[in-house]
C-alpha cells in the first residue's frame, strides 16, 4: 500500500483559494418570506395571474358597474326589434324577443358569477370543516364523514341538482334575484362538497403526523388548539388551489342548468337563460351571435377562473418553493 | 491487489468545472477538481451536502441533470475523454463499464416491477445476457451480493425486501455487466449501521476478487479512511486535500480537513479528550441541577420533590395492535417490551439502537405523547397517569419538553422564528409581551442564532439552524428534562458536532437532563453518562458509558461497536 501512483501523490489546496467558511452561518441580509409572502411573490411575476387578473377585472366591472358597458336596459324588448342587426349602442343587435345583445350579457354576468362565488364559498367552508374534522380525528368520525361524503360523491351533480331545483322551485314558486340564485346554489353545494372534503381530509392526515404538531403538543397545546392554529392553516394551499379551479366549473353548471330550464328562472338576465333561448338559431343556422355572444362571455369568465387557479397552483405547489 | 503494476489510471478527472443554470444565475458546483482511480482500487471522496462530491459522480457517468454540463476540463476513462464525448458513446460506457450504485434504496427500485425483472433488464441492456440465460444470471447475481435464497428472492417485489436487501440488489445490478468502475454515492447512508457495515465488507470482498474499483461518495470521513486506499476531500466545489487516506487521518493539513478529522463523530468517540470534556460538562451541570431541585422541592407551583432521579420508567410496555390475515383479526406487536430506566437529574441517558427497536416509542410515552399498554414513568416522583388536572399536565409540559429528528418537519413552516420560539411562552401565558421579546431574544443567544432572524421563516434557514430554533422553543420554558428524538441524526457532521457542542454547553449552564434517542453509538460518547441498548423493543444492556464501549458484555453491543466507521483507525493527535 506504501507505493503511490502518479497523480495520487499527497496534494494540498492553498488555504487562500478555499477558506475556511463558518460552520453553518446564517446569512443575516436576507429577507424574511413565509409561504404565503413567496406566493405573492411568484404570482406577480406571472403572464398566467395577470391574464386572469385582467379578465376578472373587466367581469367585475361589468357585474358593478353595467352602465359602463351599455346603456340599453337588458330587459326591455320590442318585438319589432328581434333580430335586427347591430345598430349605434347596440353593437351585436337584438335577440328574437327583440332585447339587446350586449346589454343582456353585460347584465347577465352578476347572476352567474354570483353563483359561481357563493357555491365555491359554501363548499369550501362545508369542505374544510368536514375535512378536517374527519382527517384530525379519524376512526369512526372519519368513516362516517368518509362514507357519507362517498354517497354524495356518487351522485352526478347535474342530475342530483335538477331533482332538488324541481323539488324547490315547486316549493317556492314566486321569488327574486337572490332567491332564485340561492336555489341554484344550495343545490349545486350540496352535492358538491365532497370533493374539498376529500382533498382537505388527505392534507390534514399528512400534516398531523409532521413533528412540528407534536412539539406543540408537547408545549401544552390542546387538540383543538393544535388543529385551527398547526394542521387548518397548513392544510389550506391545496384546497384554495381546487376551490379556484372548481369556481369555472360552478359557472358551468349553472349555465347547463338554466340551458336546461331548470336554474335561474326566465325573468332573472343569465347566460344559461340566454344560451338557452338562442337554441332554436342553432339549427336555422341564422343569427348566430345571439347565441355567441353570452356564450364567449361564459367561456372567457371561466377561462379567466381556471387561469387564476392555474397561477394560485403553479405559486403554491410545494414542489416550487425552495427547501 | 491484481493490478498493482498497472501504472496506466482508469479514471483521471482533470481540471473538471461543472456550472448548474439557475435562472439566470450560473452556479459552479464542482471548480477545477482533479482526480485519479487506478484499477482495482478504492477511491472515497469525502465532502459535506453541498461540497460537490455528488456532482463530480455524476459527471464522471454523464448522468447530470439538464441544467447540468461540464464547462471546463476533462474526464478521461480508460485514455477517452467521456467529458465531451457524443451522447450515444456515454451511454455505451454506462453500465457496461461504469457501473451506478445510488443513494437511496428506498427510490431506486421500481415498485411494480420484481427485483429480478429490473436486475435482467440491466443484463439485456448492456447485452450481456438474454431470455433464459439472463434469468439465470440474475440468480447468480443476487447470490453473489449476498441474498440468500436467490432465486425465490428474484420474484419478489422491491416492497418484500428490507433496505439492506434492496442495497444488496441494487449492488447486483450495478455490477450486473462487469463494468470495470463502480460508482457508490452513499451507497449505505438510509441504512442502519450493522447493517452498513455487513454491506460494504461484502462490496469490499466482491470488488476484490472481480477487480473492480470503486469511487466511494461519502460523508463519513471514518467510513472512507476504512474503505479506501486514497482519499479525496472536497469543499465548496473544490478539492482541498487528497492523498492517501491513512496519512490525511492522521495528519490533516487543509484547515477544513483538520477540521473534519476533530469533529467526525466516528473519529472523536475514541478520543480521550471528548471524555473528559463530557465529564466536566456533568460535573458542572450535576451542581446545578442540584440547586434547581432544592428549588423544586419547596416550590408549590412545580410538579415534582426534587428527586435525584428526575425520570423513572418501570415496566414500559407498549402493544401496537396489526392488521392479522383476516379482517376481523389483529396480531399484538410488543413496539416496547418491558423497559425500565432511570434519568438522573443533570445526567444524560442515551437510548441506542437501530430502526425499529422501539427507542423511539419510549421518549413518546416518557414525553406523555402515546399512552402506554402497561408500567410507570415517574417525573420527579409522579406518576404521569396521575395529572389528571390540567394544571398539573401544563405543569408536566413546562418541565419536560422534546427536540425532534427532522429538522424540516419540526417547525411550522407558516410560523415566523419568532412565533415560534413565543408559542411555549403563550401557551403558558407567560409574562407580557415586552418580557416574551426579551426572553425569544436571550434564547436566540443561547443557541447562537442571531436576532435578526426572529423575522424569518422555518424555509430560510438551514437544517442546522431550524434544530437551533427547535432547541430555543424546548428551552423557553425553562424545563429540567429535555428529550432529544434522533435530534443530530439528520445533520452534517460538522454542524452535528456543533449542535452536540450546544447542548453540552446548555446542559452545564441549566443544570438540564437529556434522554437521548439515537441509532448512532458514536456520538453517544460525546454527549452521554448512561447507555441504553435496545433492539427489537427490550432492552440488551444498560450501563455507564465507558462501561459499554470498553467492556461491553452482549454480542448485540460489540456488534454496534464494531460497526462504528473507521473506530479502529489509530489516530495522530
Amino acid at each position: 500500500m506504501s507505493d503511490i501512483r502518479p497523480g495520487q501523490e499527497r496534494y494540498v489546496a492553498p488555504i487562500d483559494e478555499t477558506p475556511l467558511r463558518a460552520i453553518d452561518a446564517v446569512n443575516v441580509d436576507a429577507v424574511p418570506e413565509n409561504q404565503w409572502k413567496e406566493a405573492w411573490k411568484r404570482l406577480r411575476t406571472s403572464v398566467l395571474f395577470w391574464l386572469a387578473t385582467g379578465i376578472l377585472l373587466v367581469i367585475a366591472a361589468m357585474i358593478f358597474f353595467p352602465s359602463l358597458f351599455t346603456g340599453a336596459d337588458p330587459k326591455s324588448a320590442d318585438l319589432m326589434n328581434s333580430f335586427s342587426p347591430p345598430s349605434d349602442g347596440h353593437p351585436f343587435g337584438y335577440t328574437q324577443q327583440g332585447a339587446d345583445v350586449w346589454a343582456r350579457t353585460v347584465h347577465g354576468a352578476r347572476a352567474s358569477v354570483a353563483v359561481g362565488v357563493l357555491t365555491t364559498i359554501i363548499v369550501a367552508v362545508l369542505g374544510i370543516i368536514t375535512g378536517a374534522i374527519a382527517g384530525f380525528y379519524g376512526g369512526i368520525v372519519d368513516t362516517l364523514i368518509s362514507r357519507f361524503s362517498d354517497i354524495f360523491f356518487s351522485i352526478p351533480l347535474l342530475l342530483a341538482c335538477i331533482v332538488v331545483i324541481s323539488v324547490l322551485n315547486n316549493t317556492f314558486p314566486e321569488r327574486g334575484f337572490w332567491g332564485s340564485v340561492f336555489v341554484v346554489v344550495a343545490a349545486l353545494s350540496l352535492f358538491a362538497w365532497p370533493q374539498i372534503t376529500r382533498q382537505m381530509r388527505g392534507a390534514v392526515l399528512e400534516i398531523k403526523n409532521l413533528e412540528f404538531v407534536d412539539a406543540a403538543t408537547a408545549i401544552g397545546a390542546s387538540k383543538m388548539k393544535n388543529l385551527r392554529r398547526h394542521i387548518v392553516p397548513n392544510a389550506l394551499a391545496p384546497v384554495i388551489v381546487a376551490s379556484t379551479i372548481s369556481l369555472g366549473v360552478f359557472i358551468v353548471a349553472e349555465s347547463s342548468l338554466s340551458f336546461l330550464g331548470l336554474g335561474l328562472p326566465a325573468n332573472v338576465v343569465s347566460w344559461g337563460n340566454d344560451i338557452s333561448a338562442a337554441q332554436s338559431q342553432v339549427r336555422s343556422g341564422q343569427n348566430l351571435q345571439v347565441m355567441f355572444v353570452p356564450a364567449a362571455a361564459l367561456a372567457i369568465t371561466v377561462l379567466g377562473f381556471i387561469l387564476l387557479g392555474e397561477a394560485v397552483r403553479e405559486a403554491l405547489d410545494p414542489k416550487a418553493r425552495k427547501k | 491487489m491484481n493490478a498493482v503494476n498497472d501504472t496506466t489510471p482508469l479514471l483521471q478527472v482533470k481540471n473538471l468545472t461543472v456550472g448548474f443554470r439557475a435562472g439566470k444565475e450560473l452556479l459552479t458546483a464542482v471548480d477545477g477538481a482533479d482526480l485519479t482511480i487506478y484499477r482495482g482500487q478504492t477511491v472515497a471522496i469525502v465532502g459535506e451536502s453541498g461540497s460537490g462530491k455528488s456532482t463530480l459522480a455524476h459527471a464522471v457517468i454523464g448522468l447530470l441533470p439538464g441544467n447540468g454540463h461540464v464547462s471546463g476540463g476533462e474526464i478521461l476513462f480508460d485514455g477517452n475523454d467521456i467529458a465531451h464525448a457524443r451522447k450515444d458513446a456515454i451511454m455505451a460506457l454506462r453500465g457496461s463499464s461504469i457501473g451506478l450504485v445510488p443513494q437511496d434504496p428506498m427510490s431506486n427500485l421500481n415498485p411494480l416491477w420484481r427485483v429480478g425483472t429490473q436486475i435482467k433488464e440491466a443484463l439485456v441492456a448492456n447485452g450481456v445476457a438474454k431470455g433464459a440465460a439472463a434469468d439465470q444470471r440474475v440468480v447468480e447475481l443476487l447470490e453473489e451480493a449476498g441474498l440468500p435464497d436467490a432465486e425465490r428472492r428474484a420474484r419478489q417485489y422491491p416492497h418484500e425486501f428490507s433496505g439492506g436487501m434492496r442495497q444488496r440488489a441494487l449492488i447486483a445490478m450495478g455490477l450486473a455487466a462487469r463494468p470495470q468502475l463502480l460508482i457508490a454515492d452513499e451507497p449505505t447512508s438510509a441504512l442502519d449501521v450493522t447493517v452498513q457495515k455487513q454491506i460494504l465488507d461484502h462490496l469490499d470482498q466482491l470488488t476484490d476478487t472481480l477487480g473492480v474499483a470503486v469511487m466511494l461518495i461519502t460523508h463519513d470521513l471514518g467510513l472512507a479512511a476504512e474503505r479506501a486506499d486514497h482519499l479525496v476531500v472536497m469543499y465548496r466545489g473544490r478539492v482541498v486535500e487528497s492523498g492517501p487516506a491513512l496519512d490525511i487521518l492522521q495528519d490533516p493539513q487543509h484547515p477544513y480537513t483538520k477540521r473534519l478529522v476533530s469533529s467526525a463523530p466516528s473519529l472523536a468517540s475514541q478520543r480521550l479528550s471528548s471524555q473528559r470534556a463530557r465529564a466536566e460538562v456533568r460535573e458542572q451541570a450535576v451542581q446545578t441541577a442540584a440547586e434547581i431541585a432544592a428549588e423544586v422541592s419547596h416550590s408549590e407551583s412545580q410538579l415534582g420533590e426534587g428527586r435525584d432521579d428526575i425520570v423513572v420508567v418501570e415496566n414500559l410496555t407498549k402493544i401496537f395492535k396489526l392488521r392479522g390475515a383476516k379482517p376481523w383479526q389483529s396480531v399484538d406487536f410488543a413496539a416496547v417490551d418491558d423497559v425500565s430506566f432511570r434519568l438522573r437529574r443533570g445526567t444524560t441517558t442515551a437510548i441506542v439502537g437501530e430502526s425499529g427497536s422501539g427507542k423511539s416509542t419510549v421518549a413518546r410515552m416518557v414525553l406523555d405523547l402515546l399512552p402506554p399498554t402497561s408500567g410507570t414513568v415517574m417525573f420527579d416522583g409522579k406518576n404521569l397517569r396521575d395529572l389528571k388536572s390540567k394544571t398539573d399536565r401544563l405543569r408536566l409540559r413546562r418541565q419536560m419538553q422534546p427536540v425532534f429528528q427532522n429538522p424540516y418537519a419540526s417547525l411550522d413552516p407558516l410560523y415566523s422564528i419568532y412565533q415560534s420560539i413565543a408559542e411555549p411562552l403563550n401557551t403558558h401565558d407567560v409574562g407580557t409581551k415586552k418580557e416574551r421579546e426579551a426572553k425569544v431574544r436571550d434564547l436566540l443567544d443561547k443557541v447562537s442564532l442571531p436576532t435578526t432572524v426572529m423575522s424569518r421563516y422555518p424555509g430560510e434557514l438551514s437544517g442546522g439552524q431550524r434544530q437551533r430554533v427547535a432547541i430555543a422553543r424546548a428551552l423557553a420554558l425553562d424545563p429540567e428534562v429535555v428529550i432529544c428524538d434522533e435530534a443530530v441524526s439528520a445533520l452534517d457532521v460538522l454542524v452535528q458536532a456543533q449542535i452536540l457542542e450546544l447542548l453540552n454547553d446548555l446542559q452545564a449552564e441549566l443544570g438540564l437532563s437529556y434522554l437521548f434517542i439515537t441509532h448512532d453509538l458514536a456520538v453517544v460518547r460525546q454527549i452521554a453518562d448512561n447507555v441504553l441498548v435496545m433492539q427489537n423493543g427490550k432492552v440488551v444492556e444498560s450501563s455507564s458509558v465507558s462501561e459499554v464501549f470498553d467492556n461491553p458484555r452482549e454480542a448485540y453491543t460489540q456488534r454496534l461497536l464494531d460497526a462504528i466507521p473507521g473506530g479502529s483507525i489509530p489516530l495522530g493527535a
